[in-house]
């Protein structure tokens, strides 16, 4: 299969990455926000207008971080936020970030505003506005190479690690040999894995790296009393947290691993990430991520521009921000949920295709999707977002060798 | 998949991940009273096993690792023979317990249907 010239495009963000959207994102930045600003979005009802935000009403410097990132993510060309107005969420910093950055910013506090009908109405002028700002902006071209592109599995079963998980695994291996940032996560769901991968890593120390950070997450999933492993992981013929890891490391195909990241990292050039999600210290939140979405968010704030989501029992989530593209790894389930798949990888257990074809089908896809196709859970209007409260420490020096090369 | 000598995918359906592995998994949900064909020998299993679960290649004692991919995956916790069904009801994780939502045999049953 020749290499297909790169014919992406993307709107130029003042940071110097690219985005192969424009949305405009309405943020609520607490729990009692959200009505509002859903009724804003919902007035649009557009594919490119994106309903994201926080619940919580106290501080937290990973939520706040987190909002910047998403709300300045190349993606994005324009933020609405809806304050209530007594929550904790440093509002006017979050605003000035925005704004800095050269988008078309607004702030709504509901309180000033004169309550739910009166910020709706102001609501929808602003977004209304904004997307006439964002019809005039035109793309420019794009390199290959500017992409971030993220994988993560949900709900796996036992065709996941056979299928899918080894297919988007050759496709990232494409993309990493093309200089593309590529990411996978979920250091939770690579217990078992950490020797094997640390091997991988382009340094000693960062693979020493590797494997305490997977003991980390094997810490705090032992203390919360589960690991990441679903009922729905046994009924499709899982049986252990270990077997499930097997299959989901697959997904990193088999490029050197370059770099050590956290939510909101953004890699400093191309090659293969490992996304931390695990918090540091103690539990203090909760399990580390309730479910995909919220790994998917953290995706988003280090930059993926799009992520390949590989799935057996059949999940059928996309998100706001950045299109998520669906590969069903079990040929059953694909019959059940064809409506909601872009790929489906199941051909290789019915001997219809092999791992090699439908990697090159997955990163036909990348490429089609970057250069502004809709993946199948973006024209079907799925804008998924979680965001809940963690802690990190930020990243060692030895966690990013190649930013010293 | 067009090596010859290898099963076509129509008569296909069990595959060995790694020829280390002592367990094999369904690429096509299987009945009751299948026959299969494990390392060349004809074998009938018991139970049905849905696709993507896993039998034994060979007689297997309890306490042995459950080798899949060429890793260990966990520990047989009840002797499995060859073309049993391997899973939560007779192996555990070596690491973390996975949380189910029926224990017992409501699960199990559902497989067997």
């Amino acid at each position: 299969m020749s290499e297909p010239a790169s014919a992406l495009k993307g709107y130029p963000r003042s940071d110097g990455r690219k985005g192969i959207r424009n949305v405009v994102v309405v943020a609520y930045l607490v729990e009692c926000a959200h009505h509002v600003s859903r009724r804003i979005v919902n007035h649009f009802d557009d594919l490119d207008v994106h309903l994201i935000g926080f619940p919580g009403c106290y501080p937290n410097d990973y939520a706040s971080d987190m909002m910047r990132a998403v709300c300045t993510h190349p993606n994005v060309g324009a933020v609405l936020l809806v304050s209530l107005g007594c929550e904790s969420m440093d509002r006017d910093s979050l605003l000035a970030v925005v704004a800095d950055s050269g988008r078309p910013a607004e702030l709504l506090v509901i309180q000033q505003t004169g309550g739910t009908a009166a910020t709706i109405a102001a609501g929808i002028q602003k977004v209304g506005a904004m997307k006439t700002v964002l019809d005039k902006q035109q793309p420019v071209a794009m390199a290959l190479e500017e992409l971030v592109v993220g994988t993560i599995c949900g709900g796996s079963d036992g065709t996941s690690g056979i299928t899918a998980n080894p297919a988007v695994g050759r496709c990232f291996d494409r993309l990493v040999a093309a200089n593309v940032a590529c990411m996978f996560e979920e250091t939770g769901e690579l217990i078992g894995c950490e020797n094997i991968m640390a091997e991988r890593a382009v340094t000693p120390e960062l693979g020493e790296l590797i494997q305490a950070c997977v003991a980390k997450a094997e810490n705090y999933y032992r203390i919360m009393g589960f690991g990441s492993f679903a009922p729905g992981n046994a009924d499709g013929g899982l049986t252990t947290l270990e077997e499930k890891s097997m299959g989901a490391y697959s997904k990193s195909g088999a490029s050197p691993i370059s770099g050590l990241i956290k939510p909101g990292d953004v890699p400093p050039r191309g090659g293969l990430y490992l996304l931390d999600v695990v918090p540091d210290g103690e539990p203090r939140f909760g399990f580390p991520n309730i479910s995909d979405n919220a790994e998917i968010v953290e995706m988003i704030a280090s930059g993926c521009h799009v992520v390949l989501f590989t799935t057996g029992r059949g999940s059928v989530v996309g998100s706001a921000v950045s299109p998520v593209i669906k590969v069903c790894a079990n040929p059953e389930t694909y019959q059940r949920l064809s409506d909601d798949m872009d790929v489906n990888a199941g051909r290789i257990l019915t001997g219809e295709a092999t791992l090699d074809e439908v990697g090159d089908e997955i990163y036909a896809q990348v490429l089609a999707v970057a250069s502004g196709a809709r993946s199948v859970s973006e024209n079907l209007g799925h804008q998924e977002f979680v965001l809940t409260y963690k802690s990190f420490e930020p990243i060692g020096p030895g966690c990013l060798p190649v930013r010293q090369a | 998949m067009s090596n010859t000598g290898e099963k076509t995918a129509a008569t296909r359906s069990l595959i060995l991940l790694h020829p280390e592995d002592n367990v094999l998994v369904a690429v096509a949900s299987l009945s009751a009273g299948a026959e299969v064909t494990i390392d060349g020998e004809p074998c009938v299993i018991a139970q049905g096993i849905a696709v993507g679960h896993k039998l034994a290649r060979q007689p297997i004692s309890a306490g042995e690792k459950i080798i899949k991919y060429g890793a260990p995956i966990g520990s047989l916790t009840a002797a499995a023979h060859k073309g049993e069904w391997v899973h939560s009801h007779n192996m555990q994780s070596d690491y973390l317990p996975s949380h189910v939502r029926n224990k017992g045999s409501a699960h199990h049953s559902e497989q067997e249907r």
